[in-house]
């Protein structure tokens, strides 16, 4: 039974890995196939996966987890600006940093639970964004974000003899430049690796003392269980998966800016989990790469574009459709969101997995009774 | 088999000027089982919960083996072997049967803090094994596989004595152990209640139906308005004519 559940993780990888990697293919009838979009799939996803750690398993929420992207992206851009033009020391620089960042706020914050905890990171949070366009200008850069110039040293590259010449150099991995489609499959290998520890996390004992403290925290401390450096650790590892996400930002195009630690980015993550469905393993990267995938493409679309789709209808009512459609489209592609989000949390609280499972459940219960594969529920 | 192993001394505790427990002297000696009654807010609960840090007394002394538990946080005691079974089920109810007694023995076995995040959880055969047994002996093996929330009152009960006595602990707090459970399970409870006590673990039994107090302790100390006003044997319990009044319109003993 056991040995079954662990294979049955490893074809789940696998199927996510191939998923992933095959995004250019499979994506292309959605208009979605281009490096840019692709790109934003897999790093959303990351951070989704990372921030559902912290909110899936313990179910605390956080309200401050861009505070963490963005130090992540800044760390990333000053490793191109000093070191290297590399990505990968970027990456673990950035998830260093984010780490010990996380583990400040997460100290203080997880003093209390609930919606005092949730205040508590948002204050952080914007606490962070104000610093990175006040007082820490030297290190951000203020408004105008901080960017890569002609005269920064990176000493490691100047003393391996890589020579920029007039232009700015690009970022690269060993000399693969990280622009376009090598871009997205390093950052689809990063993602496909954060699954990939997260897996095991909810598998792990680890996990399942987090799942604990969601369930009833009290009982975990007349358990003889100390849920603090839990939580703690639970809120570190997502902050340093917000971190590498925020990294790979900076890896793909390599500036960072204020706006990324803004509450609207540390709210987007929370709605991305949720819609996807929050505590499942898939659902985050489901979520996040539906949430980009309209905020890209439905907000492309024009009246003109709409004119050409709704060629099919008559002259005489076309004009109202189309003016009725725009409306969720454009600019308007936030209100699309917004229903789909209500409808979500509505009807499937679970959001879209739980949409999945109960698909699932109609075609299993025509199967009579079988006994369910684990006493350890092992959900994907 | 007199060594004492938890002894409250002295202990007071006052809620906004009310006494719930005053003057509290109470030895458990080793292997016993220890009955505590009295009529309702007569302070039993009051007094479990400053055993497992729940509550701060205002004074007094609470020593476990030589420990002194006051102002020892919840998961500290009961890493010291001090388990407490709730008298309204405490169990993690999104979580499987055999999740809920395997991470109980994981706690005992690993302490208070150990971030394993590489290894399997269902793969920890020797938590696993064990968190079975234990189910299998309360009577709950068919339904391992199911989800603890929903079991009805009597099961969540045993489950949530079953992840205590899953942690083999030195002392075991039992609040209520039988409170809504039908005749028969209650039978059943008693019955496990002296098998574990022929295992010689200790235990503390706060309890309200007389038939379970007289067929599992060996000795009764009677709560009454915060005060211990009888310690004993059974036999003397029942002859105590203070213990008679106390109970008065209350129940027969």
């Amino acid at each position: 039974m056991n040995r079954i559940s662990a294979v049955s993780d490893w074809i789940l990888l696998v199927v996510f890995a191939a998923v992933i990697l095959t995004m250019p293919v499979w994506l292309a009838p959605f208009g979605a196939d281009y490096p840019d979009l692709m790109q934003k799939f897999a790093i959303y996803g990351l951070f989704a996966i990372g921030f559902n750690i912290l909110f899936g398993l313990t179910g605390y929420l956080s309200f401050g987890h861009a505070a963490f992207l963005g130090v992540g992206s800044y760390t990333a851009v000053w490793s191109m600006k000093l070191l290297t033009m590399n990505v990968l020391p970027a990456a673990f620089l950035s998830v260093f940093v984010a780490g010990a960042f996380a583990f400040v706020i997460g100290f203080i914050s997880l003093r209390r639970s609930g919606i005092y905890f949730s205040i508590l990171t948002l204050a952080f949070a914007q606490m962070s964004y104000n610093l990175a366009y006040s007082v820490l200008t030297p290190i951000t850069n203020g408004e105008t974000g901080l960017q890569l110039s002609l005269s920064d040293p990176r000493v490691v590259d100047a003393m391996a003899g890589i020579s920029t010449g007039r232009s700015l150099p690009s970022t690269n991995l060993f000399g693969v430049k990280m622009s376009g489609l090598p871009g997205f499959y390093f950052c689809a290998v990063v993602l496909i690796i954060g699954f990939f520890i997260s897996l095991r996390i909810f598998r792990s004992p680890f996990g399942t003392m987090l799942k604990g403290i969601k369930s009833n925290q009290t009982r975990m401390a007349y358990t003889g269980l100390n849920t603090r450096p839990y939580l703690i650790w639970a809120f570190v590892i997502s902050g340093m998966y917000a971190g590498l996400a925020g990294a790979l930002m900076a890896a793909t195009d390599p500036l960072a800016g204020a706006e990324r630690m803004q509450w609207t980015a540390s709210g987007e993550v929370v709605l991305m989990t949720i819609l996807g469905g929050a505590g499942t393993l898939i659902g985050p990267m489901l979520g996040a790469s539906l949430i980009k995938y309209f905020e890209n493409i439905f907000s492309a679309f024009n009246d003109q574009t709409l004119n050409q789709i709704f060629d099919f209808v008559p002259d005489s009512i076309r004009g109202y459709v189309v003016e009725l459609v725009s409306l969720f489209v454009g600019d308007g592609w936030h209100l699309t969101l917004g229903l789909l989000f209500m409808i979500t949390v509505i009807f499937l609280p679970g959001g879209i997995m739980e949409g999945f499972r109960r698909i699932g459940g109609l075609f299993s219960r025509k199967k009579s009774n079988t006994p369910s594969s684990g006493a350890v529920s092992d959900q994907p | 088999m007199d060594n004492v192993v938890l002894h409250v001394a002295d202990v007071q505790k006052s809620f906004a000027g009310l006494h719930a427990l005053a003057d509290i002297d109470l030895s458990v000696k080793e292997g016993e089982t220890h009955a505590i009654i009295g009529p309702n807010g007569a302070g039993k609960s009051t007094l479990l919960n400053v055993c497992i840090g729940r509550l701060r007394p205002d004074s007094g002394h609470v020593v476990f083996d030589g420990e002194n538990l006051i102002g020892k946080k919840p998961h500290e005691i009961n890493q010291l072997g001090v388990v407490r079974v709730f008298q309204t089920p405490e169990i993690f109810p999104e979580l499987t049967l055999l999740e809920n007694v395997m991470i109980p023995v994981l706690a005992k076995r690993d302490g208070a803090f150990k971030l394993r995040w590489f290894r399997r959880f269902a793969g920890e055969k020797d938590v696993r094994i064990k968190a079975e047994d234990v189910l299998e002996e309360l009577g709950l093996g068919s339904l391992i596989g199911g989800e603890a929330g929903s079991l009805s009152r009597g099961d969540k009960r045993r489950l949530e004595l079953a992840m205590g006595l899953a942690q083999e602990p030195r002392l075991l707090l039992l609040d209520e152990p039988t409170a809504g459970m039908a005749r028969h399970d209650t039978n059943a409870t008693i019955d496990l209640l002296k098998k574990i006590k022929a295992k010689g673990m200790t235990k503390v039994i706060i309890e309200h139906d007389m038939h379970v107090v007289f067929s599992l302790a060996d000795r009764i100390s009677v709560l009454a308005g915060g005060r211990i006003i009888c310690q004993g044997t059974p036999e003397e319990v029942k002859a105590d004519p203070r213990v008679k009044e106390a109970y008065l319109g209350e129940e027969q003993v």
